[in-house]
């Protein structure tokens, strides 16, 4: 007997419950309080909260948690071909995009990479000391003979905070604009940076093979874009409202004041939102090593799986300073901004 | 000499809240501005307001702070919307104009300057003052010129490359005037345009101002709570209490025959004799005593006291350009500059 035997009785619910034995799999309670011999009498202290399974013994016509686990996973594989025609297409140019970034960043020799790399810097940032030190991080982690691990994660960033910044942008746009659908966005914002990176992978995982990049590139970009998207909207809600009065004043077009105006004048937010978002990428291109991406986050696995503590430990350094040479050369451009325009 | 009247303000109400419209029923039964905000908890801005402006004066709008100033002027090129009446602009009215229209409008006929100047932190001086233009269409050689012919006009010749951070609280507000000549609109409208400024550096501007109406006869709409700052510019002053119009006239007869005791007060502690004009006080009776020279009807009451060396027995002939055109004596002036209150007249 089930202790919520009584309960469905009295209910007049046994019928519907249908009949006591069931030729479904026996749980671990039963088989032990078959072998015990007895039917075992709950103590108070053994009373089991009403959960699904608890239910179940009581009643065959209530399911298991696990036949919900399992709905779900079948629910899920029947959407998931329909889904895939959709979805596979729209992505598919991600990964063209990040298999041609691997193979141009690892496969153009050294002595081109570093140099077009250092001007991009220079070209950002506009300061020596800052070109000096992504010199010195790249420099050391050629050194270790981690060069072609750091330009792999490297090109992954690049692709992902690109394109977070290419839908980012006009999403915060779009939400300074309408309190409704920053009403609607804000509590999915908040999800996507509250949920664990690893919850992430695993509807991708079903939805794509492990072998294709666009796996990981889906990965880092939602839970990259969040910031971007974030400070985009508040930058341009925190435009000057006397400002904006006297464009309205002098009769501006909407996308006069937009690209003339708010946009100019949110920049600093705008670059602190890309700023983080570069970096939460780089956290999340590590994670999502476990779903193939390539990169330094793979020997950082290895150091784990393999106990090779040596080999997690450098990489892991190297994170940790590209990670400081990345920041270094937004927030050099971000002050540069800032500088240009600290208004009043 | 009469002349147009370029902007003109009908029965205008502005309530701000949920329904305006039922708000607006209860104010036409008689319900005050407290009781409105008290029952329903709606702020009525304006009440019924009627001005005319005419072209080429200034119309100074005054008013203690939350009197609705800020929201009146704004109406003029309908940066707010009004909850009934009419605005008539060169008697069309603008409230039924679309969207291009309203733009039109606020390129080419109307331009404002703001009491925190309100200039784009990210463009130069020059940019800023050709903003109007810009905004237009043209490319920066095209408004470059006329920008800087403005900005010279204004004091700012040489400081076209800097950002407006970089100046002064006046300098700024220079390039605030200087953006709304550039648009070469006729009618600019001015929210306490110097009412962040020091003192000193807010009578250099006023006679900036002066001197440039003088030379270009705009239709000005100027909004200050300072009386002084309205006296010394007004055409035409129009006093504002509570979202309504208590006093409008000449500021020389609101002065010298307030309408009620709010107004009194306001005037109480004005310097009468340099404020008050002889043309005001002067009559068309020749005095009893000997006329002992002449003045000009503009000159003030203060110049006349010093001209009679303090003797109260004088009496002088008012005259222009030769003509006499009447007489003050001493006696009626110092009259004059005791205030009048309007009980006591009752
Ligand atoms: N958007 C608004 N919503 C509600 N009340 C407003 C709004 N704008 C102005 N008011 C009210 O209208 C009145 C007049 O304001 P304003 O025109 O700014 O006065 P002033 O410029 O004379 O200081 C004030 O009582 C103010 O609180
Ligand atoms: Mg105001």
């Amino acid at each position: 007997m089930a202790t919520y035997d009584r309960l469905f009785d009295t209910l007049g619910l046994r019928d519907w419950c249908g009949t006591e034995e069931s030729d479904g799999p026996m749980s671990m309670a039963d088989l032990l309080a078959k072998s015990s011999g007895s039917e075992a009498t709950t103590s108070l202290r053994d009373f089991p909260f009403p959960s699904l399974d608890a239910l179940h013994d009581a009643c065959q016509a209530i399911p298991q948690s696990r036949d919900l686990t399992k709905g779900l996973e079948t629910g899920f594989l029947d959407i998931r071909d329909a889904l895939r025609v959709v979805v596979d297409p729209l992505t598919q140019p991600l990964s063209w995009a990040l298999e041609d970034m691997l193979w141009v960043m690892t496969e153009t020799p050294w002595w081109v990479m570093v140099p077009v790399l250092l001007l991009i810097t220079y070209a950002v940032a506009r300061s020596w000391k800052v070109v000096g030190f992504v010199a010195l991080v790249l420099a050391g982690l050629a050194f270790v003979d981690h060069y072609e691990v750091a330009m792999q994660t490297l090109a992954i960033i690049f692709v992902c905070a690109l394109i977070c910044v290419l839908f980012g942008v006009p999403i915060g746009i779009a939400m300074s604009r309408s309190d409704r659908l920053q009403g609607v966005l804000t509590p999915v914002l908040d999800m996507l940076q509250t949920l664990p990176p690893f919850v992430y992978l695993i509807p991708l995982i079903f939805l794509f093979s492990v072998t294709e990049p666009k796996l990981y590139g889906i990965a880092v970009i939602l839970y990259a874009i969040v910031p971007v998207v974030r400070l985009t909207n508040l930058g341009i809600r925190l435009v000057d409202p006397d400002v904006i009065e006297a464009a309205d004043a002098f009769g501006m077009t909407k996308s006069q004041k937009l690209f003339g105006v708010q946009i100019p004048l949110a920049l600093p937010n705008i670059m602190a939102g890309v700023n983080q978002t570069i970096m939460m990428s780089l956290a999340m291109v590590v994670i999502a090593s476990m779903v193939s991406a390539p990169g330094l986050g793979i020997l950082v696995l290895r150091g784990i799986r393999n106990l090779e503590l040596g080999v997690g430990l450098i990489a892991g350094l190297g994170i940790v300073v590209l990670a400081i040479a990345l920041d270094r050369v937004t927030k050099a451009s971000l002050a540069r901004i800032d500088a240009s325009q600290t208004s009043r | 000499m009469t002349k147009n009247v370029k902007v003109s303000i009908r029965n205008l109400y502005k309530i701000f809240g949920a329904d305006p419209q039922a708000a607006l029923a209860k104010v036409h039964e008689g319900m005050t501005k407290a009781e409105l905000l008290d029952q329903t908890g709606h702020v009525l801005g304006l009440q019924d307001i009627n001005v005319d402006m005419k072209e080429g004066e200034i119309t100074v709008i005054m008013g203690l702070s939350g009197s609705g100033k800020s929201t009146l002027i704004r109406h003029l090129n309908r940066l707010i919307e009004p909850t009934a009446g009419e605005v008539l602009v060169n008697g069309e009215d603008i409230l039924s104009w679309n969207d291009a229209q309203l733009r039109t409008l606020r390129r080419e006929s109307m331009s404002m300057v703001f009491q925190n100047f309100a200039l784009l932190p990210h463009r130069t001086v020059l940019e800023n003052a050709g903003m109007a233009l810009a905004t237009r269409g043209m490319a920066r050689r095209d408004f470059e010129g006329e920008a800087n012919k403005w900005l010279d006009r204004v004091g700012l010749a040489g400081q076209g490359e800097q950002y407006p951070r970089q100046l002064s609280g006046g300098m700024q507000q220079r390039v605030g005037i200087a953006r709304a000549l550039a648009s070469n609109s006729d009618i600019m409208l001015m929210d306490e345009a110097f009412s962040a400024l020091d003192p000193l550096i807010r009578t250099d501007m006023q006679n900036l101002l002066l001197e440039l109406q003088a030379e270009l006869q705009k239709t000005i709409v100027f909004i200050t709570h300072d009386l002084d700052e309205a006296l010394k510019l007004a055409d035409h002053l129009v006093i504002l209490k509570d979202g309504a119009v208590v006093q409008q006239g000449q500021p020389q007869e609101i002065l010298l025959n307030p309408a009620d005791p709010y107004i009194e007060d306001f005037v109480a502690d004005i310097n009468r004799a340099r404020v008050l004009r002889v043309r005001s006080v002067m009559t068309d009776r020749k005095p009893d005593a000997p006329v002992d020279g002449e003045v000009a009807p503009g000159d003030n009451l203060e110049s006349v006291i010093a001209l009679a060396e303090g003797n109260l027995d004088r009496a002088f002939s008012v005259s222009k350009n030769g003509e006499t055109l009447g007489y003050i004596d001493m006696q009626s002036l110092v009259r004059a500059l005791v205030p009048r209150r309007v009980d006591a007249e009752a």
